[in-house]
């Protein structure tokens, strides 16, 4: 059977991998093209590229590194932040991307979404969502999480899907940084919702976490997590042999 | 010389970087003579069968790859590219491909039980069937490799030489005479997959089947 997926997530800003509690006071951790190498000499399944300041002031991302990496690292490689038309996609797919994700852009411009699937196919195309509690909603925020766009989550997601999303990251805000496990509830959420891979991301702050993710949403394809990694709190292997050991299919 | 065949299917970076990384610079070209005097060729492609197949016969490639798979040269079709290495496809109506493999292409919706996701997509350990093949001679049982697709190859049972489970046995890997096929990526599958690269380049050609 498919296995779960790991995932690290490796923000990067100027060139350099970055990550920050709730996004904010981010702190400089390494060389994106030799933590991505690391990580898939150490068994991660995919890797995600996200320019996270990409949304808010428009930076493009550095696509020489994005190649490079290419170059270097034989695991599907999704690239994300900035990415607001067609042509953002071909730039990065060019570079050696396999998928893109998109964010903000698909909610400045939801016919992106069906656009990119037509031209590239659904595979190609992730829509990512930064999700927070609101009035006992799940909100849609952009912008990195820093902007309320008043949208109801769930729909939001159906709809992208709908246009030809295949695949979709739920980031929870709400556990994002706090490292006190996922967002259970909200991943429950969009499994019941769509028929297309969900990657749980945000909260994951030790092994039991993602024993626990998989075991309470058989939905859920894979899991996605920055600093926990990149500062070796848990590595990749111990990771993968104590989720086996509980009975999840991983690829080791 | 080994030609990556480029018939503005998808994406040939990762293709490259990863022939590149076993040592090998196989020369991308659509062109259909040049692809005639190759002496190891990759079809790759991602996309619609239909389309795919359109494009090659367009483009005089068909005749090309026909020719040179007869010849015994090594063909290896990656994803798409394996797909089209077959007599049909019944990818939204039904589409002739090279023939050069017997089978045909199905959704595999009609082969697995409802409630599994389609894509089939993600990583999938590797079932070796009793066909030794050269191109899996690095290869171990329960490998994994990393497969993005919603048709398979079916009625092809003597040139499966992997299979994958999901719901039921999908065809992973084929060989028939010189003509090799992944259903999965193997640029994108780590070091099994650029093993298999390698091995596919360590390869010598035969007569056809």
């Amino acid at each position: 059977m498919i296995t779960k997926r790991i995932i690290p997530c490796l923000d990067v800003r100027n060139g350099r991998v970055v990550k920050g509690v709730h996004f904010q006071g981010l702190a400089d951790v390494s060389s994106p093209v030799a933590l991505a190498k690391y990580y898939s000499d150490h068994g991660a399944d995919e890797l995600v590229f996200y320019d996270i300041t990409a949304s808010a002031e428009g930076r493009a991302l550095f696509t020489d590194i994005l190649a490079e990496t290419a170059a270097t690292v034989f695991i599907p490689l999704t690239v994300g932040g900035g990415i607001n038309t067609v042509e953002d996609f071909d730039r990065v797919l060019k570079c050696g991307a396999d998928k893109v994700s998109v964010n903000s852009g698909a909610i400045r411009d939801p016919s992106l979404v069906q656009k990119a699937a037509q031209k590239y196919g659904d595979q190609c195309v992730v829509l990512s969502a930064d999700i927070k509690r609101v009035e006992g909603q799940f909100r849609v925020f952009a912008k990195g999480g820093r902007e309320d766009t008043g949208m109801e989550a769930i729909g939001w997601i159906k709809r992208c899907v709908a246009m030809g999303a295949g695949e979709v990251v739920v980031n929870s805000i709400d556990t994002d940084g706090v490292k006190g496990g996922f967002d259970l509830e909200m991943l429950s959420a969009v499994c019941d919702a769509v028929r297309v891979p969900v990657i749980a991301s945000g909260g994951a702050g030790n092994i039991r976490h993602f024993v626990d993710l998989f075991r309470a949403l058989p939905g859920v394809d894979a899991g996605l997590a920055a600093s926990i990694f990149h500062f070796g709190e848990v590595t990749i292997p111990d990771l993968k042999e104590e989720l086996a050991r509980s009975g999840i299919i991983v690829r080791r | 010389m080994m030609v990556i065949v480029d018939y503005g299917v998808g994406n040939l970076f990762s293709l490259k970087s990863s022939f590149a990384a076993v040592g090998e610079t196989p020369r991308v070209t659509g062109d259909a003579a040049e692809i005639a005097r190759a002496e190891k060729i990759i079809l790759p492609g991602v996309g619609a069968f239909g389309d795919a197949a359109d494009k090659l016969r367009s483009m005089g490639l068909d005749r090309a790859l026909r020719d040179a798979a007869g010849r015994g040269v090594p063909l290896l079709g990656i994803c798409l590219g394996m797909q089209l290495l077959f007599e049909r496809s019944f990818e939204y109506g039904e589409h002739r491909g090279l023939g050069l493999i017997p089978g045909s292409v199905r959704p595999i919706r009609d082969a697995i039980p409802a409630g599994l996701k389609i894509p089939h997509i993600g990583w999938n350990a590797l079932k070796l069937t009793e066909r030794k093949s050269p191109i899996l001679r690095y290869v171990r049982e329960g490998d994994c490799v990393y497969f993005v697709h919603s048709y398979y190859a079916a009625e092809c049972d003597e040139a499966v030489i992997a299979t994958a489970e999901y719901g039921t046995e999908l065809t992973a890997a084929v060989q028939w005479g010189n003509v090799y096929g992944c259903q999965f990526h193997p640029e994108k599958s780590g070091l099994v997959g650029l093993n298999i690269l390698r091995a596919f380049c360590e390869s010598k050609g035969g007569a056809a089947q």
